[in-house]
């Protein structure tokens, strides 16, 4: 079988590109580009759209450069709207709900990975159990245990209840076990307990899992809509998703606003563009990663 | 080193582990537990009682209605049992659409990307996941722009002679194909409250935006989980399948789809149980306009709690809602359980006596390729 396998090898991969192969990749590279503009020329109508007056906006839609290039959008965002207390709120709930999961999540994630205990498989199968349970049918509940809880309208009720997810415990604790025991065994013969071990042997060989949690916790809360949704009322607590979808549905404008809303999308999409770009290459191969275990 | 020095040490290091495990765990089931177990529970029984939204649910003044709440939205005859099902009809047909040209879209995406020859795959991998990691509330906000009467995509559709409707203010099932009223046999007759006619009449043009709206922000990840799973496959399978004269069209039929079929599983799965919980998009855009068109039950369900303070309800909506979601997983779990070929099948594959000439060939072909996709061939690597 592998003979064979070993002399058609050449035969495929040859150099020289017949004529029907040329024409079969420029075809193939032709239809991806069109696919990739597709995918691309939104948002940059959306950047272009921003910079544009309202007349402007309507009677031209598709054309990247401005009639006449205003920031009058981004001035009315910055200092005659609420959209930086927005994302101030956003920032602060991103940046504990990050942490907190990043803490809480590998915590677990190790206990259940490694630490003998009566009850833990069951807790395992709770987890996954939660897991399991449509996000959707979560929005009446917590409002109901947040509002008796006394946190409704507070930021612990906006950050306390995403401070862990059975999502990212499921990740760390399968990262946990594909590393080797040795290691941590000889910590504990040397006489560390748990958390030591935990913390000063296991947790630095875990990057690679945490920049996934990092990633998933950032994009998470910062694109969160829902549960700030159930969980506030007042204009304060107001985050960027909150905010910009009561825009969308013509809060603070009169007429379309387009060129603000479009605006206002854009700069809230720039804290996750830069995670994404500067972790893109995991994000992309992470899956390969995680599948080829 | 050695397990004779470590053996005896065992109990010594693992000493102190249930205290430590159930403190490293704690953080876990308190937090999932008060925020996830224990909603669930209030919320089923919220659903089962008339409270109204004041004070706490677990009050005297609160009554035990039994299953009031859901025969109200079942079989009510009112305004609710026609809203539940006019958000199951647009959410049917959205999940109708979505799931499967999202699959389609991205297993597309998935093996162009993947192709060994191809320059720039990072570039294009980077295009096509891009749109997943933006925020919903965003590329909603977009897309009212781009699909707005004098937007871009009505501009597009000027140039190839076709006047745009006005998407997302367009209440008409596309499936009616502009017919204002049906025959009477679809008309009269109604299900949920909503009638056969208005049933078949599709998604409307405006959900059709929410439609392609999901297609462009899911095709990107599913893409990844198809292009982590091609890589997977063994070079081998193909080869043999190549040797044996199989086309490429012929490949992917027959030999990378049927060894992805686990990853298109997780695909469907996830896909399913993403299109029946779209809420997101519905608040930051039409909140159920044009005509209710675009109600989806995840929205009927906070519509129903946080604006009309009817708790009850709210909260039997989210439990059908979870109903569904579970009839549906089960279903497709069925559907695309890994069945045994039938003997009529199986006799094609079957290599004849006489291989030579004529269709012989081609059902060798088949039979050395369902071999080596079985993992036949795999084992001798």
């Amino acid at each position: 079988m592998s003979a064979p396998a070993a002399d058609i090898r050449p035969a495929i991969r040859r150099d020289r590109l017949t004529g029907p192969q040329i024409l079969g990749r420029s075809v193939l590279y032709a239809v991806l580009i069109i696919i990739a503009i597709g995918y691309i020329f939104p948002f940059l109508i959306d950047i272009a759209t921003s910079f544009k007056t309202e007349p402007d906006a309507a009677s031209d839609p598709l054309s990247l450069i401005p009639a006449t290039f205003t920031t009058a959008a981004y001035q009315k965002l910055f200092l005659n709207s609420d959209f930086p207390l927005w994302f101030r709120n956003s920032a602060i709930v991103t940046i504990v709900v990050t942490l907190g999961r990043v803490f809480f999540n590998s915590l677990a994630g190790y206990a259940l990975s490694r630490l003998h205990f009566r009850g833990r498989n069951v807790l395992f199968a709770g987890l996954v159990a939660i897991m399991a349970v449509p996000s959707i049918v979560l929005l009446i509940p917590k409002f109901l245990v947040i509002n008796q809880l006394g946190m409704y309208d507070s930021f612990s009720g906006m950050i306390v209840p995403l401070l862990t997810d059975a999502a990212g415990i499921f990740i760390m604790k399968n990262f946990f076990e594909s590393i080797p025991i040795s290691v941590e065994e000889q910590a504990r013969i040397d006489g560390a307990g748990p958390f030591r071990t935990f913390w000063s042997v296991v947790l630095p060989m875990a990057r690679p899992a945490l920049i996934t949690i990092i990633i998933l916790s950032f994009q998470g809360s910062w694109n969160e809509l829902a549960h700030f949704i159930v969980s506030t009322q007042s204009p304060e607590l107001t985050t960027l998703t909150k905010g910009v979808a009561s825009l969308a549905s013509g809060q603070l404008s009169q007429g379309t606003q387009f060129p603000l809303k479009l605006a206002a999308a854009a700069v809230m999409t720039i804290p996750v563009a830069l995670v994404f770009f500067f972790f893109q290459k995991r994000i992309l191969n992470a899956s390969d990663a995680a599948v080829k275990e | 080193m050695s397990t004779t020095m470590r053996q005896p040490r065992r109990s010594g290091i693992r000493r102190g582990e249930a205290a430590s495990g159930w403190l490293f765990t704690a953080p876990m089931i308190v937090l999932l537990g008060v925020f996830l177990v224990i909603p669930v529970l209030m919320a089923l029984w919220v659903s089962f009682s008339d409270w109204g939204g004041r004070g706490s649910p677990f009050s005297s003044t609160v009554n035990f209605i039994g299953l009031k709440n859901y025969s109200t939205l079942l079989s009510g005859g009112g305004l609710a049992e026609q809203d539940f099902g006019t958000a199951l009809k647009n959410n049917a047909w959205y999940v109708i659409f979505v799931v499967p040209l999202q699959t389609v879209v991205a297993l597309f995406l998935a093996v162009m990307v993947n192709r060994q020859i191809l320059r720039g795959r990072g570039f294009f991998r980077t295009a096509f996941y891009f749109p997943s990691v933006t925020s919903s509330v965003a590329i909603t906000v977009l897309w009212l722009f781009l699909f707005s009467s004098t937007g871009a995509v009505n501009k597009l559709l000027t140039y190839v002679g076709i006047a745009g409707p006005n998407w997302f203010n367009d209440p008409r099932g596309v499936l009616h194909f502009g017919a204002t009223s049906g025959p009477g046999y679809l008309t009269g007759p109604t299900v949920l409250g909503v009638s056969l006619w208005d049933w078949v009449g599709g998604p409307s043009v405006a959900m059709v935006g929410y439609i392609l709206l999901a297609i462009f922000t899911t095709s990107g990840t599913f893409m990844l989980l198809f292009i982590a799973a091609l890589q997977n496959l063994g070079g081998d399978v193909q080869e043999a399948a190549m040797m044996d004269g199989a086309n490429g069209w012929q490949r992917f039929w027959r030999v990378t789809l049927p060894q992805l079929r686990p990853t298109l599983f997780t695909v469907l799965t996830l896909g399913l149980i993403g299109c029946w919980q779209v809420f997101d998009q519905i608040y930051a855009g039409t909140q159920g306009s044009p005509g209710k068109t675009t109600l989806t039950p995840a929205f009927l369900s906070y519509q129903a709690a946080f604006k009309n303070q009817e708790w009850g309800q709210g909260a039997a909506i989210a439990f059908l809602l979870f109903v569904i979601i579970v009839a549906f997983t089960l279903l497709q779990r069925w559907v695309l359980a890994e069945r045994k070929v039938s003997r009529r099948r199986m006799r094609m594959y079957n290599i004849p006596p006489s291989s030579g000439t004529g269709p012989g060939q081609g059902a060798s072909v088949d039979g050395a390729v369902l071999l080596a996709a079985r993992g036949v061939a795999r084992d001798d690597r």
